[in-house]
């Protein structure tokens, strides 16, 4: 066994272990911790996936020594490592991106809390993306409703904490659905690893026993995923929870732990009861009509919305859409347009926050879709990124939403029966996206008249006042023109995954 | 379809009965201390469905006594590992729960989430 296969397990526990380390830690040791947690995983999962490469096969890392069915298991493959090392980087440039919000927004004894849960949250994520085990895959899902709360909480408002306990109490729905299927499919399989109850899945598929508890445990995980990842009609706490949170957690929110959830779903859909079986199942027809409704729904509140960070909050609901309309075209197109769409959407949506609050920051820190006018001069690198993002969001060529809505198009045209109503849901949301990212993208370069600037004392944000926001907002134009221009490779690389995933 | 079987694993259907209370519960009622007793109830009613599906009737909880080492004398134990884990997580969720609710009675002095949330509209932060 090579060492480097040791890297997932240890950076599980790296990240897992400097969560409690912080808590004794002052500010400045513990942001110094996090981050030298973020690039040591994030260069752990790039080894890891070079020699998943290399290697050209998964391989299982056994906790303990214990053999497969009792034993507890990581399953590595090269779809995880690179979902982990995308996952470090997003989170890395979200940290950065967020410092001066943090020091404003937080209490001075707090900051290192807010590390813990940061840490914490990666550590989640990594256990979501690695385990091969259902039932740690619950637990680190309540870990990372847990952290994501605190992330939510750590700037006390009346607003923070009456938006972390409406997360509390829809995750706590969905989680309990979770659970609840993994106990239907315990007792039907008598397994807990994702590989073995695959195997039994099948078998009593072949005998045509149990078809009802098997749809049930389906319908019960599936639901209960996509209410914990915000999915149409269970997003009414995401524009809170999104829009008032301090600018790293709202980044780091919207881009990283939705995703975590729907990545265990598809974890769910290939490894744990097998794809044919999901399309089998009128399941993913569920998922694709709420996706549809998200796609529109989500656009439309966005258009209403008239506060910028909600107003990017409610396009979150619409692309969390997208993803679950992907998994309802059930083909392996669609799901591999899905994981596209998670990888674009996290670039592009942490870039839109840390470009608006750049804009922002040049109008007085209002958030109001009329001050904002003419922003775009006052901090020009800010303007750039945000128009950057909102093309990206929209779907022009050379950025990263592009790539995702030609492969959900391409997706759909597989599909015979769903063609129509994918196309145009792609083309309406497409249309209503325009409407209120380039709604804004117009506003923020609208020249505003100098008295009124000066009126209400206006100042100009040059790009080196703010340098770790301005990194954070090159590094993030840099992966979202990285991910619209190399698609191909990437496309490929998520293809051998799934393949390997299986 | 046959509902027989309801009666005979009555116990299933009574800890699906209790499932469904806690979930309404948790998703329905304003009151915030409601909210939680139905988390609980919902949490509390899938143990019961664990313990179960782990119980073998007439046998033992698997701890070597008299050094009955055979696999016939005792029960599957691993739906018992589950239950406890899953009471460790139900009682960190509880305890954050709570915290928020003091939070919010605190600053509103009520614990009605639809009254906390109109206000909110009309007060801002």
């Amino acid at each position: 066994m090579a060492f480097v296969q040791n890297f997932p397990f240890i950076s599980i526990l790296l990240s897992l272990f400097a969560g409690p380390i912080s808590s004794v830690l002052d500010k400045k040791w513990a942001k110094r911790l996090n981050l030298f947690v973020i690039v040591a995983i994030g260069i752990m999962s790039t080894a890891v996936l070079i020699f998943v490469l290399g290697s050209g096969q998964e391989y299982v890392y056994t906790m303990g020594h214990f053999p497969a069915p009792w034993g507890n298991e990581i399953r590595v493959g090269i779809l995880e490592a690179a979902m982990a090392l995308f996952f470090c980087v997003v989170m890395f440039l979200c940290v950065i991106g967020g410092v001066l919000e943090r020091e404003l927004e937080i209490e001075e004894t707090k900051h290192n809390l807010y590390y813990i849960m940061v840490n914490l949250l990666l550590c989640s994520l990594l256990a979501l993306i690695y385990t091969n085990d259902l039932f740690t895959a619950y637990v680190f899902v309540e870990i990372n409703t847990i952290s994501a709360c605190g992330l939510i909480m750590i700037r006390q408002t009346g607003r923070t904490i009456e938006a972390a306990t409406r997360y509390m109490i829809m995750s706590l729905l969905g989680s309990g659905l979770l659970l609840l299927g993994i106990c239907f499919l315990y007792s039907l399989t008598g397994h807990l690893l994702m590989s073995n109850i695959k195997g039994q899945v099948a078998l009593i598929q072949a005998a045509g026993a149990y078809q009802v508890p098997l749809l049930t445990a389906i319908c019960l995980m599936s639901v209960g995923l996509a209410i914990k990842s915000a999915l149409y009609p269970f997003h009414t706490w995401l524009p809170d929870a999104y829009g008032y949170s301090t600018l790293s957690s709202a980044a780091i929110l919207s881009s990283l732990v939705s995703k975590g959830y729907i990545f265990l779903l598809v974890k769910i859909f290939y490894r744990v009861i097998g794809f044919d079986i999901i399309k089998e199942s009128k399941v993913i027809n569920v998922l694709f009509v709420f996706g549809i409704a998200g796609m529109i729904m989500g656009s439309v509140s966005a258009i209403r919305e008239s506060d910028i960070q909600r107003m990017i909050a409610y396009s979150s609901v619409a692309q969390i859409g997208y993803i679950y309309m992907g998994f309802g075209l059930g083909t392996t197109a669609g799901i591999i347009a899905s994981i596209y769409h998670i990888l674009s959407h996290a670039a592009t949506k942490s870039l839109l926050f840390i470009a608006s609050s750049g804009i922002t920051d040049a109008s007085g820190k209002s958030n109001d879709f009329f001050d904002l006018t003419g922003s775009g001069y006052r901090n020009r690198l800010a303007g750039a990124a945000f128009t950057v993002g909102s093309l990206s969001m929209v779907g022009i060529p050379m950025f990263s939403g592009f790539i995702s809505k030609l492969l959900f198009a391409q997706a759909a045209l597989e599909n015979r029966h769903k063609i129509l109503i994918a196309l145009l849901a792609l083309a309406i949301s497409t249309v209503l996206n325009t409407v209120y990212f380039l709604k804004t993208v117009i506003r923020i370069y609208t020249p505003e008249k100098r008295e009124v600037v000066i009126d209400k004392g206006f100042q100009d944000v040059a790009i080196w006042e703010q340098s770790s926001k301005s990194i954070a907002m090159i590094c993030l134009i840099a992966l979202n023109l990285f991910l619209g221009l190399c698609s191909e490779p990437l496309v490929a690389l998520i293809e051998r995954g799934l393949e390997m995933f299986a | 379809m046959d509902f027989g079987n309801i009666f005979v694993n009555y116990e299933e259907a009574v800890s699906m009965i209790l499932f469904g209370i806690g979930f309404s519960n948790l998703l329905m009622q304003k009151n915030l201390i409601k909210k939680i007793v139905g988390m609980n109830i919902m949490d509390t009613s899938m143990y019961l469905f664990l313990a179960l599906k782990g119980y073998i009737s007439g046998r033992k909880a698997p701890i070597v006594v008299d050094g009955v080492q055979s696999v016939e004398a005792y029960i599957n134990p691993i739906p018992s590992g589950l239950v406890l884990t899953g009471i460790v997580v139900s009682v960190s969720v509880t305890a954050l729960m709570l915290a928020l609710t003091i939070r919010l009675y605190n600053r509103y002095h009520t614990l009605d989430l639809d009254e906390i949330s109109t206000r909110l509209k009309k007060e801002g932060l």
